[in-house]
């Protein structure tokens, strides 16, 4: 019975996150459209791109080579593979126990590395441009990702999303300096991983700011669709994380019933709706920074995962 | 075991004697392949077998005690580690073309090499272990002196030989005092008296100087960048590969095994402090040089530091009382040497395979070889993303076990090590992260993009046993990738005699735990989901998108089209290796003191604009130079002696006498 529960939790969840993307990259464009005073395309508008998309003819550059076009369907398996292990509505899923958050932060680095070397394949300046770019802010990001996981390991003695999710949510609550200040670097990696305002502009037609866009430059047709649907997936991927790290109130514990599912599919859609507003209004409400502002702004989310870490040994050996 | 073991090592050596006599590099190599080919299924063999510790006496070396020959499964893993990569580079080195004359005679000191590294792992003493490690420097010494006519093959060669001799300089006077009464230097009887307080924290940091400057632990891995790139390519390979693991494992059976089972928690700090700042500086260093195998020997570095952190981290755990613990870093570290090991092997040879099909070493003279050498390229991009340290391949599952043991780090407790952990792990975070962009940068200049040279346009793949030696060496990164369990169950003999604990127990074949009732690392389960995903992309693209494709130029936002004598495009219109560098060079440049400098000319001249960017690596400004000032004043001050009279020369040599005798004296009398 949990072990059906389990496969039907995971099938269910798979299947929910690859329904959603697209539907929150819409969510997210209509939010700010009309915050920014215009009525702006229907919630459906990004899932009728990728069925265009996949009708229209590709367009190859000559230069390129027999790498490009595998390469974006390797890193949309690869944020496939990471989006399955992210619990949504339900913990305990079938692979619960591969859930590691090394492992996650791997997976999508298996799809950045994938995008700049794809970037870099036509030979064209953009592509470099982007590529470079996007390992250079990686650098950045990685270390601050890595020093909230050190947070959660101590808190919850294993690096598993899973067990750290359950653990999370039976514990007291109460205000936790740690996990806050931890949350704010966790925020800072996720606009940056995600290509967002202020590290980079996601509706941007000017080649010279772009970081991810500029990547994408030479894909047409049903690859571009993979690349928009791997970016969707990415998004919802990390707003996903940030819910169950910080808010897992309402998740589905292990072999939760029917009745527990809808409970916590409806706090996921919840969350992550409330997530993708904040999203757009902290986009429209901010500008674009320049380039190598990125690496002060991801190394103050580094600073402060740094104090957060330095918190939680203070407090731990205090208690 | 043992005996087929030395049998082997004796025939490498033997080996010499063709290549010197004949001439002929392609037995040497064909021999080295079959013999390196022979010990690694016998170091295996052993391994699996769960071999005892082996000793035996041959009457050779040193006349009171002979020479001892000793395995054990610390020696045995690293045994595997050698003669897996000997093969594959001697394999590579059988696609070069018939040598002749100076050329062949670098075939002599290629088995010796070999032969070297094997006699150092398999050494029951001291002596025995200094002279395999001596021997191992000097053919390797000769090796990098492949090509003397060249300027920086000399300096190379000079500095090598320096650093060689600054090892030896440190590792006999820890042997010295590591030695039981009566000068006996075999590790039993060390193992029966370990030396305690000063002298042991001084054989410590003899072993971490001595070791460590072969290994390439900053700040003495500055020889390092020089040396393997100037040698042939397998044997470059091999000095990366393997060399860097043989001085780690002299590291090991000093600190861990004959300074006993105790050692104070400080020791870590040696080994934490230097493996972090290597890895980053390293990593750097890997992202802004421009000659592939120059990228491949910084990333040496960077890897060789990463296993030290382990090691440190194994040393304090074990200081602790943290078996466990103590037990999963130290293999996280073994395990990451074998996968470096193949990795940097790999990488060598595919470096060497990119120089012969494509004409250059240098970066910015290649790209574009994706479309011409497919093998070379599908080996190159393997290695790549595994020294990337991407999933689920070897150097994701090495780095994984490492970082989940700098996880666990804080429970030490103290709270000063506490915030040490959480700055190593966020400098160790920035290594990986740096390494993936140099990785990145490696593969994109050389190998995707257009042609930048006719030479690189007219690239060939190279011939069959190059590539089988690449394409054997790329499934190994990949089932060492997706079996860290298995591996961990080999290592636990040589863990447990080394820090007192195991985790066989939580490594299976399908998840590897950091402790027991933990979820873990499941790299076959990250394969299947990446399979079905795989699967479930394909068949989408093939029923539901539009088939086939239109080729066109590359778009490039509108650029113009390029002149009809450039067939394949501007080759600089597009990223190079010092372009892709400069994100990062600017914001970490303060750790190089990178700096452009930029000569823009008037308006009316005719002379071009330069812009160039100058760094130097701080182990030079910092130690080197220094210490090069130290010794021009001291040469200086000592150029007096030269002015003596004979009286007062021969004075000197008297009160030299009278000191040495004093000092006989004092110790007889202790």
């Amino acid at each position: 019975m949990t072990l059906l529960g389990a496969i039907l939790t995971q099938i269910l969840h798979v299947a929910l996150m690859l329904a959603a993307a697209p539907l929150l990259i819409g969510l997210v464009r209509s939010v700010k459209a009309r915050l920014l005073g215009r009525r702006g395309p229907s919630v459906w508008q990004p899932w009728r791109d990728l069925l265009r998309l996949l009708a229209k003819r590709p367009v190859i550059a000559t230069s390129a080579t027999p790498l490009f076009r595998p390469a974006p369907a390797v890193a949309l398996v690869a944020t496939c593979t990471a989006a399955a292990l992210v619990p949504s509505f339900a913990g305990g899923m079938l692979f619960a126990g591969a859930a590691d958050l090394l492992v996650i932060a791997g997976l999508l680095g298996l799809a950045r590395v994938v995008q700049a070397a794809a970037a870099l394949d036509a030979g064209t300046a953009f592509g470099g441009l982007g590529a470079s770019r996007e390992m250079a802010f990686a650098t950045f990001a990685e270390p601050a990702l890595l020093l909230s996981v050190l947070i959660f390991a101590m808190l919850a003695g294993t690096t598993n999303l899973d067990a750290v999710a359950a653990s999370l949510r039976d514990m007291p609550p109460g205000l936790r300096v740690s996990l806050g200040l931890a949350a704010v670097a966790m925020l800072a990696v996720a606009v940056a991983e995600n290509a967002r305002i202020p590290v980079d502009n996601p509706a941007t037609h000017l080649e010279l700011t772009m970081v991810h866009e500029a990547g994408l430059l030479e894909y047409s047709g049903p690859d571009l669709a993979l690349w928009d649907m791997q970016a969707a997936l990415k998004l919802l991927l990390w707003l996903t994380l940030l819910a169950a790290l910080f808010v897992p109130f309402g998740m589905a514990p292990e072999g939760a019933g029917l009745v527990g599912w809808i409970g916590g599919l409806l706090a996921w859609v919840g969350k992550v709706g409330v997530l993708a507003i904040a999203l757009a209004s902290f986009e429209v409400s901010i500008a674009k920074m320049r380039i190598f502002r990125v690496a002060e702004f991801l190394g103050a989310a580094l600073l402060l995962a740094l104090l957060a870490a330095v918190f939680l040994f203070v407090s731990t050996g205090l208690a | 075991m043992l005996t087929a073991l030395v049998l082997i090592v004796a025939a490498l050596a033997a080996l010499a004697i063709p290549a010197a006599a004949l001439r002929r590099a392609d037995v040497v190599h064909a021999g080295a392949a079959l013999l390196c080919g022979a010990g690694g299924v016998v170091a295996l063999a052993g391994l699996i077998g769960g071999a005892e510790t082996d000793t035996v006496r041959l009457p050779l070396g040193l006349p009171w005690t002979g020479m001892v020959l000793a395995v054990d499964p610390l020696s045995l893993w690293f045994l595997r580690i050698v003669f897996a990569t000997g093969t594959a580079a001697s394999v590579f080195a059988l696609a070069d073309p018939p040598a002749k004359g100076r050329e062949a005679a670098l075939a002599t000191p290629y088995p010796l090499f070999l032969a070297a590294m094997a006699l150092t792992l398999l050494a029951g003493d001291g002596f025995t272990l200094l002279l395999g490690f001596e021997l191992m420097s000097l053919a390797s010494w000769a090796l990098v002196l492949a090509r003397p006519e060249d300027p920086e093959s000399r300096r190379a060669a000079v500095l090598y030989i320096g650093m060689a001799g600054l090892g030896g300089a440190c590792l006999i006077p820890a042997f010295g005092l590591l030695a039981a009464p009566g000068m006996d230097l075999t590790f039993e009887s060390i193992r029966a008296a370990p030396p305690s307080g000063m002298t042991a924290a001084a054989v410590m940091a003899l072993a971490v100087l001595g070791a460590g400057s072969k290994a390439g632990l900053a700040p003495l891995h500055v020889w390092l960048p020089l040396a393997h790139p100037a040698a042939p390519t397998h044997v470059s390979a091999l000095m990366s590969g393997a060399m860097t693991k043989v001085a780690l494992y002299v590291l090991i059976r000093l600190v861990f095994d004959l300074c006993g089972p105790v050692a104070p928690i400080w020791w870590a700090a040696p080994l934490l402090v230097l493996g972090a700042v290597s890895a980053v500086l390293g990593a750097l260093r890997a992202n802004l040089e421009t000659d592939t195998k120059v990228v491949l020997a910084c990333s040496t570095v960077e890897n060789i530091g990463l296993i030290a952190v382990g090691l440190g981290l194994a040393l304090a755990f074990r200081a602790t009382d943290q078996g466990t613990v103590a037990a999963l870093a130290l293999s996280a570290a073994m395990l990451h040497a074998l996968n470096h090991g193949l990795i940097k092997t790999l990488l060598f040879l595919g470096a060497g395979a990119i120089q012969k099909g494509g004409g250059s070493r240098v970066m910015d003279r290649l790209g574009g070889l994706a479309q011409r050498m497919p093998w070379t390229t599908a080996a190159v991009v393997i290695g790549a993303a595994a020294a990337a340290s991407l999933p689920p391949l070897n150097g994701f599952a090495g780095e994984w076990l490492l970082l989940q043991s700098v996880l666990a780090a804080p429970r030490v407790g103290l709270l000063a090590f506490q915030i040490a952990i959480a700055i190593v792990a966020a400098m160790l975070a920035l290594a990986v992260a740096l390494a993936a962009a140099a990785m990145l940068r490696l593969v994109g200049v050389t190998l995707l993009g257009r042609p930048r040279t006719p030479r690189a346009a007219g690239a060939e793949e190279v011939k069959r046993p190059a590539r089988f030696a690449m394409a054997a060496l790329a499934v190994l990164c990949v089932v060492t990738g997706l079996l860290p369990g298995p591996l961990l169950a080999l290592l636990d003999p040589a863990v447990r005699a080394l820090v007192g604990g195991g985790i066989a127990a939580n490594a299976q074949w399908l998840v590897v735990r950091p402790a027991a009732e933990v979820p873990g690392y499941a790299p076959l389960a990250l394969l299947l989901l990446m399979v079905v995903f795989g699967l479930a992309v394909a068949w989408i693209m093939r029923r539901r998108a539009v088939q086939g494709v239109v080729e066109g130029p590359a778009w490039g936002c509108g650029f113009i089209s390029p002149p009809p004598h450039l067939p394949f495009g501007d080759p600089a219109a597009q990223y190079g290796a010092g372009s892709m560098a400069q994100p990062i060079r600017r914001m970490f440049g303060a750790a190089v003191a990178a700096r452009e400098d930029v000569d823009m000319p008037q308006p009316g001249e005719t002379r071009p604009a330069r812009h160039d960017a100058v760094w130097t690596d701080p182990a030079w400004t910092f130690v080197f130079d220094p210490l090069a000032r130290l010794r021009d004043v001291i040469v200086d001050r000592a150029d007096v002696l030269r002015g003596f009279t004979i009286r007062k020369m021969l004075s000197l040599v008297f009160a030299t006498l009278v000191l040495l005798l004093a000092l006989i004296a004092m110790w007889e009398h202790k």
